[in-house]
């Protein structure tokens, strides 16, 4: 037999799957279709129904209704072990009795795979990981990078058609994990894994994913590449739970005018006809005008009533005259801070019609 | 610099020690009263006779066939419920960390409940369960699985039978504490890595509940060792146990310093055992600290 030794990468498709729990709808109706080679996050705060979700592309959970398919192949009702996906857990769940060589050999030995095709599939596996010579080390002598990668090694070695990551940089330091997230999404490109990636920390998915899918209660809101879902957002939830956003009420005037009470905003996208619309100002997108007296169209005044100095950035709140608070970002440079206001000053805004994003209320 | 200046951290530091030693004070005292002098008075009766020295005590087990008997007997019986309580109580453990919070709960309940009545009470129960007119033998001559009621107590059949009994909650109690501390993300990761039921079980459940294992056998075995009321009331006279032996020499004979001897030679046995155990898995494991 001729066996490929290109990896072959599946397409996931998930159709219609609800679990419920008496009463409790954990995962409602949710369909999402996986290209092959794709790095797809699942975004949304804990309770969302992220678990539910991964329980049962990884066979722990038995959806109520609903499909799932892997490639051409309906795996609903297949044990876990028999589904052929790599899964890199939370807390990573390494065997703290074996070696990092015989947790990563795990896969082969359960598959019964001959001895002697062992050692060249181990090294090749360590050496992704870039923990070559790490094969007799024990896993409580290892960081929390290295047990990371070990686990990796080990969702890898077998070559499944889809590997899931349960919030797999979580438990690591904050730079750990950022320097992890490149190396996740270069290991990705090199291997064009289809990958389903679950957290719920934005700036994680926004970094790695070809697409975001982002959950509440169970459903799916939106699903969308990393750009689109941070300027584009389908609704409140959405722009609220991406980005540093504030949210103000605002009604329609036309398909191209708001009214943020007295203030006129003109935006280049259609504006939804929802009765309850919302303005996302996210604080980026605020500029300060230096004019003082500016009026106009797209312009918001108010009051500076904090300042806050955040190394790279200065972070200001403003209250503004009409009602509601937002807040913008200057950088804290020398052209930062000829702009900046001290508190109790007067300052003026803008927000130009390409930014201004108005979204209907989440239902 | 001068010398009689005290470095504030250490006289902290010493003052700390003397807080320790208080509160350990009382503690301490009664384990050095109730164990550690009543110890050392074992070991000296025992090698003491007509107010001199003497090893006359323990020369005899070299020579009397009733003390070797006695603990060949023990030894055999606490094997005998060791493998039966781990073959027994391994499943029920299993069944018990793999449950709802409330189903695990009803099932270490119904394993302490006997717990709580006095062994007395559990060594008659069997007694009338056992016996030639007993529940048993009625139900399988009922049947007419048997002719002639079988002989289940009043022998080592019927003492092993209750000691599994009473020190089964001893194996179960240890072995459910190890196995509530494996992740069950382990196993998840060993079927999602394809592994088989049982092959996830076989190397990765079952070598991380080995400590339990270790822990209730040795617990079972020691606590087999000192039985006393189980074999004298189920064994009939055919079973004589070690405890028996010491009961006897005081009780018939008269005879402390024997008495001591074997106290102290069981006492050794212990020791040994507990190293044993020790070797295989750290002690602190054992006792479930890790």
């Amino acid at each position: 037999m001729v066996k490929s030794t290109q990896q072959e990468n599946f397409g996931v498709s998930i159709r219609s799957a609800t679990k419920t729990y008496g009463d409790f709808r954990a995962l409602d109706d949710v369909s999402l279709e996986v290209r092959p080679g794709e790095f797809v996050s699942i975004l949304g705060p804990s309770g969302s129904g992220k678990t539910t979700f991964l329980g049962i592309l990884g066979g722990f959970v038995q959806p109520s209704s609903g499909r799932i398919l892997l490639g051409e192949r309906d795996i609903t009702f297949e044990p876990p072990h028999k589904r052929n996906i790599g899964i890199v857990f939370q807390n990573y769940a390494l065997f703290p009795h074996m070696s990092v060589a015989e947790n990563v050999v795990f896969p082969l030995r359960a598959r019964r795979l001959p001895k002697s095709e062992w050692p060249a599939k181990l090294a090749a596996a360590l050496d992704m990981v870039e923990l070559g010579g790490y094969g007799a080390r024990r896993i409580d002598e290892l960081s929390g990078g290295q047990r990371q990668r070990v686990a990796l090694a080990r969702a890898m070695i077998f070559e499944p058609g889809l590997i899931l990551m349960d919030e797999p940089l979580s438990a690591l330091d904050k730079q750990l994990r950022e320097t992890m997230q490149i190396e996740l999404k270069h290991l990705h490109r090199k291997l064009a894994a289809t990958i389903i990636y679950v957290t719920h920390d934005q700036r994680e998915a926004l970094t790695m994913s070809d697409r975001i899918a982002i959950m509440n209660k169970g459903r799916i809101v939106q699903i969308d590449t990393p750009e689109r879902l941070h300027d584009n957002p389908a609704d409140s939830f959405v722009a609220g739970f991406i980005g540093e956003a504030t949210l103000l009420p605002v009604t329609r005037v036309d398909e191209r005018t708001v009214m943020l009470g007295d203030r006129r905003l003109v935006s280049t996208r259609a504006v939804p006809h929802n009765l309850s619309l919302f303005l996302v100002v996210h604080s980026e997108k605020l500029t300060v005008e230096p004019d003082e007296g500016a009026e106009g169209a797209n312009l918001l005044s108010g009051v500076v009533d904090e300042v806050l100095y955040q190394g790279e950035s200065l972070r200001l709140f403003v209250t503004l005259s009409g009602g509601g608070r937002v807040s913008l970002r200057l950088p804290s440079n020398h052209h930062g801070r000829t702009l900046l206001k001290q508190p109790g000053e007067r300052i003026v805004v803008r927000l130009h019609p390409d930014d201004t994003v108005v979204v209907p209320e989440a239902p | 610099m001068s010398s009689t200046s005290i470095d504030p951290s250490r006289a902290h530091e010493s003052r700390e020690r003397r807080l320790t030693l208080m509160l350990l004070a009382p503690a301490l005292s009664v384990v050095v009263a109730l164990l550690v002098v009543p110890l050392c008075w074992l070991v000296w009766q025992s090698v003491r006779q007509d107010g001199g020295f003497t090893l006359a005590h323990y020369a005899r087990f070299l020579h009397d066939d009733v003390y070797w008997m006695a603990f060949l007997q023990t030894f055999r019986i606490a094997f005998v419920v060791t493998a039966a309580t781990v073959l027994l109580g391994y499943p029920v453990a299993y069944l018990a960390a793999g449950s709802s919070r409330r189903t695990s709960l009803l099932i270490l309940a119904m394993v302490v409940l006997p717990f709580w009545t006095s062994v007395l009470v559990r060594a008659y129960a069997w007694l009338i369960l056992l016996q030639r007119r007993g529940l048993v033998n009625g139900a399988l001559s009922d049947l007419g699985v048997i002719d002639h009621p079988l002989i289940l107590v009043n022998n080592e059949f019927g003492t092993v039978i209750a000691t599994i009994h009473i020190l089964l909650p001893f194996m179960v109690l240890p072995l459910y504490a190890t196995m509530q501390k494996i992740p069950r993300e382990l196993t998840m990761a060993g079927a999602s890595l394809g592994g088989t039921p049982l092959h996830v079980f076989l190397r990765v459940f079952l070598p991380l509940s080995l400590p339990g294992v270790v822990a209730g056998m040795v617990l079972v075995f020691v606590l087999t060792l000192g039985f006393y009321i189980t074999p004298e009331l189920l064994g009939g006279g055919r079973t004589y146990m070690v405890s028996m032996l010491v009961s006897r020499n005081i009780e018939l004979y008269n005879e402390w310093g024997a008495a001591s001897s074997i106290s102290i030679v069981l006492l050794l046995c212990v020791f040994a055992i507990f190293r044993l155990a020790s070797l295989l898995i750290p002690f602190e494991r054992i006792m479930g600290a890790r």
